[in-house]
This record gives C-alpha cells, structure tokens and sequence, in this order.
C-alpha cells in the first residue's frame, strides 16, 4: 500500500474547557475521497480546518504530501507564519459562505493565489484562471464581481480559486450548506468531476446521498471521535454503531419526508 | 436701517486672501499630520498587547472627549507650563488639532480595517498568504473603500475647527476678519463674508465627498 497522502495522527484540539477533538487519527491515500459526516459540534469542521491549519491543534502530528508538522501543546514551538503559509497553500479549501473577495472580479479571485503567493507572471495566471472557470462553467462570468453571482456561482467560482494553487488536496467545509436547494446539484457536480478526475479530496457535508455517491471512505464522527469509518457500503448502508444508526436515521427520515435541507 | 457696505472687503482684499490661505494651508497641514497620527493609532489599537493599546486607547478618548476649543487653550497656555518649552501659538494650535484629528481619525481607520470580513481573511490565509499580504490584497483595499467618506467628512470638521485658532491670535481668516471689523466697525460684512467664504470652500468639498459615498458602493460577497 502506498504512502497515505494524508496522514493524521492523534491530533487534539480544545477550545477553553471543551475539547473538540479528542485524538484523532485517520488516513487519506492518494486519488481517495474522504466524506466526514456526524452532527453539528462533532468537531468535523474542526478537523478539516486543522489539516490546513486555519485552526492550529492542541496535540498530534498532520502530514500533507512531504509536509509534516507536529504540535505538542507548547505554544512556543507552533511553526512560524512562513511554514504555515506554504502548508496552506498545498492544500484548497471551499468554505461554507464562499468567502470570495468582493472587491474582485470573478477571474481576479481566481487569479489571486497564483499571483500573490506563488508569484505567477499576470498574463499566465490570467490564462490558467480562465481555463479554471471554463472548468467550473463560468468562463462567461469572469469578468463579474460576486454580488452580482448566485450562491451556487461563487461556489463554483471558490472552487476555481482553491484549485488555482493546485493543491494536492481539496478541503470542501459544508460547500453546499448554505445553498438554495435547486443551486446544489451544480456544484455538487462539479465536485464530482474533480473525484474523477482522481483530485483527493475531504469533504465535510450533510448531504449523505452524495456522500454515499462520491466518496471512497467515509468517516463518521461523534464528539470528537472517529465512530465509525469504513467504505460507505458500510457506513452508511449497514452502520455497526447505535450513534451512526440514530444519525443516518434522522437523515432518511428526513429525505423520505421530502424536506428541503439547508441547515 | 442698517446700511451694507461691502466695499470694506474690497479695501481689506489682500488681508482676507491671507487669511484664506492660512487657513486652508493650516487644514492640509493637520490632515496629513491627523491622518498620519490617526493610521499608526488606529492600527495600533488592533495589536493584542494591552501596553500598546491602552495608551493610545486613553489619548483617543482624551481628545474625543474634551471640547477642541479648551484643547487648543490648554495646548497654548497649560502645556508649556507643565513642561517649561515655550511654543508659539501656531505650534500650539497644529499640535493640538492634529491629535484632536488623529483621535477622530483612527476610529474611522480602525472600523475600517476590524469591519472585514472575517472569511475573506480566512480564504486569503487558506491560499497560502501571509499576514501582510492579506492585510495588502484584501483588508486595506476594501477598508480604504469603506473609509475614505468618514474620512473626508472629519476632514471637513477639520477646516471648521481652524475657525478656533482666533482665540490664540492665529492668523487665520477668521481672525483676519475679526482685525478688520474692529478696525472699520464692519462686522456684519465681515462675518458675512467669512460665513461664505467657508461655505465656497467646503460645499465643492462636501459634493465631492458625496459622489465618493455612492459612487463607489462596496459591495458584500
């Protein structure tokens, strides 16, 4: 078996008294879609956001590619601001609420990271932006700013920016969350194109159907522990635990009830 | 019935012009000394080391909350008093209205920067940026957006409150008119005159700073 690409180990993270994470460790390969489900303050959103560092761990050890960095509680020895920039940057990340620049166009968000942070020349980065929002199926837009784009556009348009750094890995954190229920489908489709294409991706989400759809592994937390994880032929068609079948019930109910999701 | 004389202004012209043009050289030299004063204050009050922002947390509300014009007094009579270096009245006024200013000032720029959108900085640092260049690419340009109005609009109570230096018998064009009406008995002339002379100056002054507010809409991602 390969080296993972992602490899956590142990990690912890508390904020005050409440701990979020209480070690945990997990294994991302190569080409492989990783689904994180489980219930609000599980401490999915928390884990995703500590493989790219946005929040830094208590304790533990994150390797992305041939990055390693290790935290042992101290805060003296956390990585300076230089180490943790160039780890962020070999990861993307989709947020919730898109969080694009609004005071740039489409192309300009999508251009930004190459520009900045890898020094691209302009005109190369405006090439390979445009080529990114022909991906996501926005060419047509590039030249819009965000308040003028639906919520499922400036998914789409985040996702080109995040895939601008080509990232080894990308991180989705409820990407479809936040969304109109008829604006989903064109993003979620465009997260499958990029599980085709073998993009390695976590993707933290509500949306068990597709995760059941796309992902390789999926990993259901509770309370800051891995409760279950396994294919989703396992996980979520034959849950082993009672936590896992009380969540994915919830869920069905739901769906068979015809409900619109948008929490 | 009282009889108007304008022609008083026309005799007094070079004085009057004088005047003007201290005040207007004053305001610029206390906006760019406020703006500067109010940048490094502002930005200073974002740092998380309590010895660095309750000073500048005590000189804001100090000059935000005292009357300008007992500023100026204190700055001209009590200041050298308590530190035995004579200064002149016009030192005296540019010291005190570019603190009063820069207090004002870095309110506006401090809103500013803290009124960011927390997740566009998050999506800048997720890009790999550092915080210099989030601060660069994407807090400054929106904040400056959002704060040139403010700014503009204090910039304007900062050619107003010159109107004050009169009291320390700096040459302003107040003053200028106040020499002139008690030298011809003229006041109602005068004080007319100075009325729209302030008016002229800032009415351009205050449309320009309209078109800015609406102009230039920053819009939420």
């Amino acid at each position: 078996m390969p080296a993972p690409l992602i490899d956590i180990h142990g990690l912890r993270k508390s904020f005050g008294d409440h701990a979020v994470l209480n070690g945990i460790s997990l294994q991302v390969t190569r080409g492989e879609v990783l689904a994180l489900i489980g219930p609000s303050g599980s401490g999915k959103s928390t884990l995703l956001r500590c493989i790219n560092l946005l929040t830094v761990p208590d304790a533990g050890r994150i390797t992305v590619g041939d990055q390693t960095i290790a935290f042992d509680g101290r805060r003296t020895a956390l990585p300076g601001e230089r180490a943790l920039a160039r780890f962020r940057a070999s990861t993307g990340m989709v947020f919730q609420h898109f969080n694009l620049f609004s005071h740039m166009t489409a192309l300009q968000n999508v251009m930004e990271g190459p520009l900045t942070v890898l020094g691209t020349p302009k005109a190369q980065a405006a090439t390979e932006a445009r080529a990114l929002l022909a991906k996501v199926g926005l060419l047509e837009r590039a030249d819009v700013y965000p308040d003028k784009l639906s919520g499922g556009q400036k998914q789409r348009v985040a996702i080109a920016r995040a895939l601008a750094m080509r990232p080894s890995v990308m991180l989705f954190d409820e990407a479809t969350s936040a969304l109109d229920p008829e604006l989903v489908g064109e993003v979620l489709s465009v997260i499958k194109g990029l599980a085709k294409e073998g993009m390695t991706m976590v993707l933290v989400t509500h949306e068990i159907g597709f995760a059941r759809d796309v992902a390789d592994q999926v990993v259901f937390m509770r309370d800051g522990v891995v409760a279950e994880s396994g294919p989703p032929s396992r996980v979520i068609d034959d849950p082993q635990t009672e936590a896992t079948r009380a969540f994915l019930g919830r869920f069905n109910a739901r769906a068979e009830g015809g409900a619109a999701q948008s929490a | 019935m009282y009889h108007w004389d304008f022609a008083v202004l026309w005799t007094y012209r070079s004085l009057l012009v004088a005047g003007l043009a201290y005040t207007l050289l004053f305001t610029a030299i206390c906006v760019v000394l406020g703006l500067a004063i109010g940048l490094v204050t502002g930005v200073g009050r974002l740092s998380t080391n309590r010895f660095v922002t309750a000073p500048l947390r005590a000189y804001v509300e100090l000059f935000r909350c005292t009357p300008v014009l007992v500023q100026l007094v204190w700055f001209y009579y009590a200041l050298p008093v308590l530190t035995g270096i004579q200064i002149s009245a016009t030192l005296a006024a540019t010291l005190c209205l570019s603190l009063y200013g820069g207090a004002f000032y870095s309110e506006i720029i401090r809103g500013g920067i803290i009124s960011t959108d927390a997740g566009q900085i998050e999506a800048a640092r997720a890009l790999g940026m550092r915080r210099f260049q989030v601060l660069r690419r994407i807090v400054l340009p929106q904040a400056f957006k959002r704060m040139v109005p403010p700014l503009m609009s204090q910039s304007i109570m900062q050619l107003k409150n010159t109107s004050l230096l009169s009291v320390l018998a700096v040459p302003d064009l107040l003053y200028q008119g106040q020499v002139i009406a008690h030298e011809t008995y003229r006041p109602l002339e005068l004080y007319t005159f100075i009325a729209l002379a302030y008016f002229a100056v800032l009415l351009p002054v205050t449309m320009w700073a309209k078109r800015l507010e609406f102009g230039a809409p920053v819009s939420e991602a």
